[in-house]
């Protein structure tokens, strides 16, 4: 674009200001977008960073009215929670994508990755729905199980696709050595190909347990809520997520100073995991290079 | 060796009984059952989903049909539900976020593709995909203790005295409302328009670029007149997938929407979407009516988010196929 004489006409002159002011007006834009993960990371660490101490993470909710206590039964049911998620999502998602992967044939893993497409498409609410019609109405009660298999369900997607597409990556040439040398194939998948997918395929895992950590709306009437602690997997428990939506929509300054830094920390597990996640998936090499 | 490496090993008929025991004790058979099994179970899950809502829908299906979607009446005490209000609401909320996101949205993405330094952009690209990452209830909770007061006191007076003899800046400020959540949606749904539009600009053959450069246009002409009409369709895709994903939403919008089924011209009003009503209302639901009703309302939602994540995909795969098609 340079080279061109500055007396040329005015429509040139034209041209170059729209240039350059659209272009100034899609890097204001792109800032725009990056500046609001900036606000909402101050914002939280504001806020939550004052009203966060060592008794929220050891001490129960108190009730109404009394000031202090904390959301350990919150932290610990989270952890419950994503326990149970991950028996059922990483399994299902796992093995899945491996059939994908290696064995699937034509219309067949069409249809699988069709459905796990649309099923990673269904809002988290109508999941919870799902949840309560198949747990919760047969039990006749809320339960840890309950919000467990939620979110296990949510996770089932991006388990599938990431494992899937990690084990394509792997070199053609490394499957066919393993099975010129003799190997089975499912001793090739197990002992040679998974090996070399498995940073990729873990990291994809991490990721989607971040995810599913921060889910709501699935837990609302499948784990309830719980101001106190819930012992095994039978009783209503309290999470993390729901705890921020429901301390945040009480009339309660005490609450909302506890909205606030439990929001700290589930945004800081979730961005932690992410940026370790993610980081690991660019540096070095996820499957060997041919 | 005489396993065959290349060939699928399911493909069954005709078999020799021989070679099909040798592939059993080799483990082949078994591995490739188990896996396939675990992977029919996500279409027997998505499946088992479908015919739950459908199941636990019957009951006001039979008893209001179709006109279930049309009516303006929620009112769980005389047993009367429509679905209107909060079809509405759902809609309009979607749409002001997509007006606010959309061109912000594509804008981003046309900086971070075609005119970013690869290292400013991929750091810039990194960021947005943590923003991806913030839960829905962080965007809730942030909305609920600064968007809403930042609309009563300043925003929705502003609009009112600049805008106000359209319909829709009218009404007293309550902070609550269409607008905020519309505004709270398009925050949550820009970083997957960028992400997506960001792969569809990039799958842009470059010798576009460079004919079109060549031909004396400028860097916006280029990128304008050629490479996004090239990536049109795919970024009507990644708009549908924001769209999905807007529909779906529940968390930041209940904490915003001001919950309240009506049908009202005004942005300012008080809403209530389809999301946010299941949210609030399924564990108060008394009655199996009341209950069954929402349940059909989500049934509703599945509907909506499966139609358009299908043309999304269609849309962003016509894009790619067309890039590739090119090369």
């Amino acid at each position: 674009m340079s080279g061109v004489p500055w007396s040329v006409s005015a429509s040139m002159t034209w041209r170059k200001g729209v240039n350059a002011f659209m272009l100034g007006l899609t890097a204001i834009c792109a800032l725009l977008a990056v500046s609001v993960l900036f606000f909402v990371l101050g914002y939280l660490a504001y806020h939550g960073g004052r009203s966060l101490s060592w008794d929220f993470f050891t001490k129960l909710p108190k009730p109404v009215g009394e000031t202090g206590g904390g959301m350990a039964n919150a932290i610990v049911g989270s952890a419950k929670l994503l326990l149970l998620a991950s028996l059922i999502g990483v399994p299902i998602g796992f093995l899945g994508g491996v059939y994908l992967a290696e064995f699937g044939g034509r219309t067949f893993a069409f249809l699988v990755r069709y459905t796990t497409d649309l099923l990673n498409g269904v809002p988290s609410i109508v999941i919870g729905i799902f949840a309560y019609t198949i747990v919760v109405l047969k039990m006749k009660h809320f339960s840890t199980l309950a919000g467990g298999i939620a979110l296990g369900f949510m996770m089932i997607p991006i388990a599938v696709r990431s494992t899937e597409e990690f084990l394509r990556a792997v070199p053609n040439s490394i499957r066919e050595a393993s099975m010129a040398l003799g190997a089975s194939k499912w001793r090739t998948i197990v002992r040679v190909i998974i090996p070399a997918a498995i940073r990729g395929i873990v990291t994809g895992i991490m990721l989607d347990l971040a995810r599913v950590a921060g889910e709501t709306a699935p837990l609302l009437f499948t784990a309830f809520g719980n101001r106190f602690w819930s012992p095994g997997w039978n009783q209503p428990t309290a999470s993390l997520p729901v705890m921020i939506y429901t301390y945040a929509v009480s009339p309660y300054d005490d609450w909302h100073r506890q909205a606030w830094a439990a929001g700290l920390v589930l945004l800081g597990l979730v961005l932690l995991t992410n940026i370790i996640a993610r980081v690991a998936l660019s540096r070095g090499n996820i499957a060997p290079r041919t | 060796m005489t396993t065959s490496a290349t060939t699928a090993v399911g493909a069954g008929f005709p078999w020799d009984p021989r070679s099909w025991v040798r592939r059993l004790r080799s483990g082949d058979e078994i591995a490739h059952l188990i896996t396939f099994l675990f992977s029919s179970s996500i279409i027997f899950i998505t499946s088992w989903l479908v015919f739950e809502l459908w199941v636990n829908s019957s009951l006001p299906r039979q008893k209001f049909g179709l006109s279930f979607l049309v009516t303006r009446i929620w009112d769980p005490i005389a047993g009367d539900f429509g679905a209107l209000p909060f079809i509405y609401g759902t809609v309009v909320t979607t749409v002001v976020g997509l007006l606010i996101a959309v061109p912000l949205g594509i804008g981003a993405a046309i900086f971070l593709a075609e005119l970013a330094p690869p290292k400013i952009s991929d750091s810039l690209s990194f960021l947005i995909e943590l923003l991806a990452a913030v839960p829905s209830v962080i965007y809730g909770l942030l909305a609920v203790f600064i968007l809403i007061p930042l609309m009563r006191t300043t925003i929705q007076p502003f609009l009112k005295s600049t805008l106000g003899f359209l319909p829709f800046f009218t009404g007293p400020a309550y902070g609550v409302g269409f607008l905020t959540a519309g505004i709270v949606l398009a925050v949550m749904i820009i970083p997957f328009i960028i992400s997506v539009s960001r792969e569809v600009l990039l799958s842009v053959p470059g010798d576009q670029r460079e004919a079109a450069l060549a031909l004396g246009a400028t860097r916006w002409e280029a990128t304008w007149k050629v490479v996004v009409p090239f990536a049109r369709v795919g970024i009507l895709g990644s708009v549908f997938l924001a769209l999905a994903r807007a529909l779906g939403e529940t968390m930041a919008v209940t904490m915003v929407i001001g919950n309240n089924p009506q049908v009202s011209a005004s942005l300012f009003a008080p809403g209530y979407t389809i999301a946010a009503v299941i949210a609030n209302e399924f564990t108060e639901a008394t009655s199996d009516l009341y209950l069954q009703a929402l349940v059909e309302l989500g049934l509703v939602l599945f509907l909506l988010t499966f139609i358009l994540n299908g043309l999304a995909r269609l849309l962003i795969l016509l894009t790619t196929q067309k890039a590739g098609a090119h090369e």
